[in-house]
């Protein structure tokens, strides 16, 4: 039972890593926009540049409005820290800059979020870090694909656009037994759904962008690390991770592992990452994303009731050709979602008009309480027709081999009455199946 | 550093430096289901302003190899030999709850060759309730949790021993795991617990030391709570210690929790001469 010495997650979703401020009394987080802490010392300075004592020196390496979103999503999601990065997209990087460089490899889901796949399959390989995706469901897949140069296992934990639902105890076993950790995209779920790292992932990340801050007002993102993978053990046994467990010239000669033996890699990840990529987010976005954790669980319930309202209402409609969603017994992720994920799947899903890319149009112009845009998570529903926006210049074949239709719709349901998004939905459809006939 | 004590693998962290003969000392001895990486604010500080530093994985926990002690004399023992294979004349020793009292039973032993001792969230007598006993080898996670929840006295850590961003209660957990799994062989957090409650020599061996003697304790500290320590502050007064109490706003993670403090406070007593 939880209490005060053991809170419970709306608890730490107010109170982790924050208290009164302790120089002017402030209650609220305060905004600490400054680029720079000045030193007690001489002595003082040369303490934290090395190590030797924690505080704050320059506010891309880490500053106190940070820190609290930091402890806050790491108390949430049961990890030993966090680090704020600019956006979801800067968290993916650091995470796989600070595992790996030219040589190494990844396998990856196929399910993943376009940009994921952009970083991975293009850019990353220009780099010289080779990616191999394999299908999320399939298990022998996962495990033929690794090699000895992979150093990193990749999958969100319920896949775009399908919502396929990531087997985080069955994928991990794989990653462990293999000496390769476990990377999950936790944006869709959050920790109110999922918790990726009880479940056997090693490192988790959000775009912050989205549920966590869950206002539609920020950009950010966040790695948590679980501390349970452990580097210093496979580098013994494989001669992967020298990059947190031997010796790094680039900061003071540190091996990250001795140093902390389950903390390396968000040492490395800060004191290289940081420091040398600089991708990171800003105090008074770290500010507006703690605003939207404090009423993360809050949110999350109703998302997820308005979610199950929808759902059932389109899949009683007959010109829904197909509604993509875990809660029902159709979707090929439904059993692994009840195990795994027993208060919902996710607010965002997709689903099939039984019409051409033009009725996809008509539905989506004639929504007035969603919005038309490339973003989810918001508090506000929200809606985009790939077909004639984000996937327009596919062909019909290679849209059917990401799962999506001339009438696939994506939905991102928010905190409205469900009754008026059900409303809004109906006259849409009823719109669409006219401008067919 | 490796070093071979008790013809068994030792590691100790040293701040990067090796040991220099010239150095004075510090050994720091960590408590049940942590390592050395516990003390790293305070080690990496010490190594790094003159000092050689020894903080050491007991035997059997994480990178060290050996039989984990099963008592606090065992592991005096240990202590006493491995200052002996680094070569170090003399040392300062530093433990924290079960290290505490590895550190005071060392020192009655060792005598002159230890300089100063500093009992961080000791007890004396360190009764562990039967109930967690009992958990520490039935349900060791249940366990864990019980330990980490009694141990913290605040949701927000100023920046802490992994630096900004880490949340102490996690890392505690995950640390916890991570040693506990190090020892296939032995339940290393039942024999630690076991050996804290079975201590009976913490009068004796206050007695018998001839160093100063430094007590950090944390005022929220429930596992080994200030009061629990007042038998061997009496003590300690009684045989004529040079002593110094130090209570902190603090649980049972001091070093973690108040970093800054406990290292000025350890800093300023390894001074005294």
């Amino acid at each position: 039972m939880s209490g005060y010495a053991d809170p419970g997650f709306d608890t730490l979703a107010l109170h982790a890593g924050a208290a009164p401020d302790p120089t002017t009394g402030a209650r609220a987080v305060p905004i600490h926009l400054t680029t720079s802490f000045v030193f007690e010392s001489s002595e003082h300075a040369q303490s934290l540049f090395n190590l030797e004592r924690a505080g704050h020196v320059y506010s891309r390496i880490s500053n106190p409005t940070n820190a609290v979103l930091e402890q806050r999503v790491a108390a949430l999601e049961g990890g030993i820290g966090a680090i704020t990065t600019a956006s979801g997209q800067a968290a993916l990087h650091l995470s796989v800059a600070t595992l790996m460089g030219a040589g190494s490899h990844i396998v990856a889901s196929t399910a993943l979020y376009g940009g994921s796949q952009n970083l991975l399959h293009y850019t990353m390989r220009r780099f010289g870090i080779e990616t191999t995706f394999v299908k999320p469901g399939d298990i022998d897949g996962w495990k033929a694909a690794i090699r000895p140069t992979t150093k990193l296992l990749f999958g969100e934990t319920v896949g775009n656009p399908g919502l396929d639902v990531l087997d985080i105890p069955t994928v991990s076993t794989i990653a462990h037994e293999a000496g390769v950790p476990l990377l999950v995209d936790s944006t869709l779920t959050s920790p109110w759904l999922m918790k990726p790292l009880e479940l056997g992932a090693d490192l988790v990340y959000h775009s912050a962008t989205k549920f966590l801050s869950g206002h539609g007002t920020v950009i950010g993102g966040i790695v948590v690390d679980g501390g349970s993978f452990d580097w210093a053990s496979a580098y013994a046994k494989t001669g992967r991770f020298e990059e947190l467990a031997a010796p790094y010239e680039g900061f003071h000669n540190m091996n990250f592992s001795e140093e902390s033996t389950v903390g390396a890699f968000l040492l490395r990840a800060r004191r290289e990452g940081l420091r040398d990529f600089g991708a990171c987010m800003s105090p008074h976005s770290a500010w507006l994303i703690l605003q939207g954790v404090e009423t993360l669980g809050l949110r999350m319930e109703r998302h997820m009731r308005n979610t199950e309202k929808v759902v059932q209402f389109l899949a009683s409609q007959p010109f829904v050709a197909r509604v993509g969603h875990p809660m029902l017994e159709s979707h090929p992720s439904h059993a692994l979602a009840q195990k795994l994920l027993p208060r919902g799947a996710g607010s965002v899903f997709s689903f099939d008009l039984k019409g051409n890319r033009d009725q996809g149009k008509k539905f989506i112009e004639t929504l007035k309480v969603f919005s038309h845009l490339a973003n989810v998570g918001d508090c506000r529903s929200l809606v985009i027709h790939p077909a004639s926006t984000t996937h327009f210049r596919m062909t019909d074949e290679a849209l059917a081999a990401g799962g999506i239709t001339q009438g696939t719709i994506r939905l991102s349901i928010g905190l409205e009455d469900a009754d008026d998004l059900i409303d809004d939905l109906k006259r849409a459809l009823k719109a669409a199946e006219k401008a067919g006939a | 550093m490796e070093l071979l004590v008790n013809n068994a693998k030792t590691y100790c962290y040293t701040g990067g430096k090796p040991f220099d003969a010239a150095k004075p000392t510090v050994v720091f001895i960590h408590g049940v289901l942590n390592d050395h990486s516990v003390w790293i604010l305070q080690s990496r500080y010490l190594a790094n302003h003159g000092y050689n530093v020894l903080a050491v994985d007991l035997p059997g926990h994480c990178r060290s190899a050996g039989e984990a002690p099963a008592t606090v004399e065992e592991a005096a023992d240990f202590i006493a030999a491995l200052l002996d294979a680094a070569g170090a004349d003399k040392a300062a020793l530093v433990g924290h709850s079960w290290g505490s009292l590895i550190a005071l039973e060392a020192a009655s032993r060792l005598k002159e060759r230890v300089t100063h001792l500093v009992l961080v969230g000791t007890a004396y007598p360190m009764k562990v309730s039967p109930v967690l006993i009992e958990t520490s080898l039935n349900d060791p996670m249940k366990a864990l949790n019980m330990i980490n929840v009694f141990s913290r006295s605040t949701l927000a850590a100023p920046p802490s021993a992994l630096g900004p961003g880490t949340w102490v209660f996690g890392a505690g957990m995950a640390l916890g795991k991570r040693v506990l799994a190090s020892n296939t062989a032995v339940n290393v957090f039942h024999r630690g617990f076991v050996a804290c409650d079975r201590y009976a020599h913490g009068e004796q061996a206050m007695a018998a030391i001839t160093c100063p003697v430094l007590m950090l304790l944390g005022a929220q500290d429930q596992m080994t709570q200030p009061r629990a320590a007042q038998p061997l502050i009496a003590q300690a007064k009684a045989t004529g210690k040079r002593l110094q109490v130090v209570t902190l706003p603090v649980g049972h993670h001091q070093m973690t929790e108040t970093p800054d403090e406990t290292l000025f406070a350890i800093r300023d007593f390894l001074k005294l001469s």
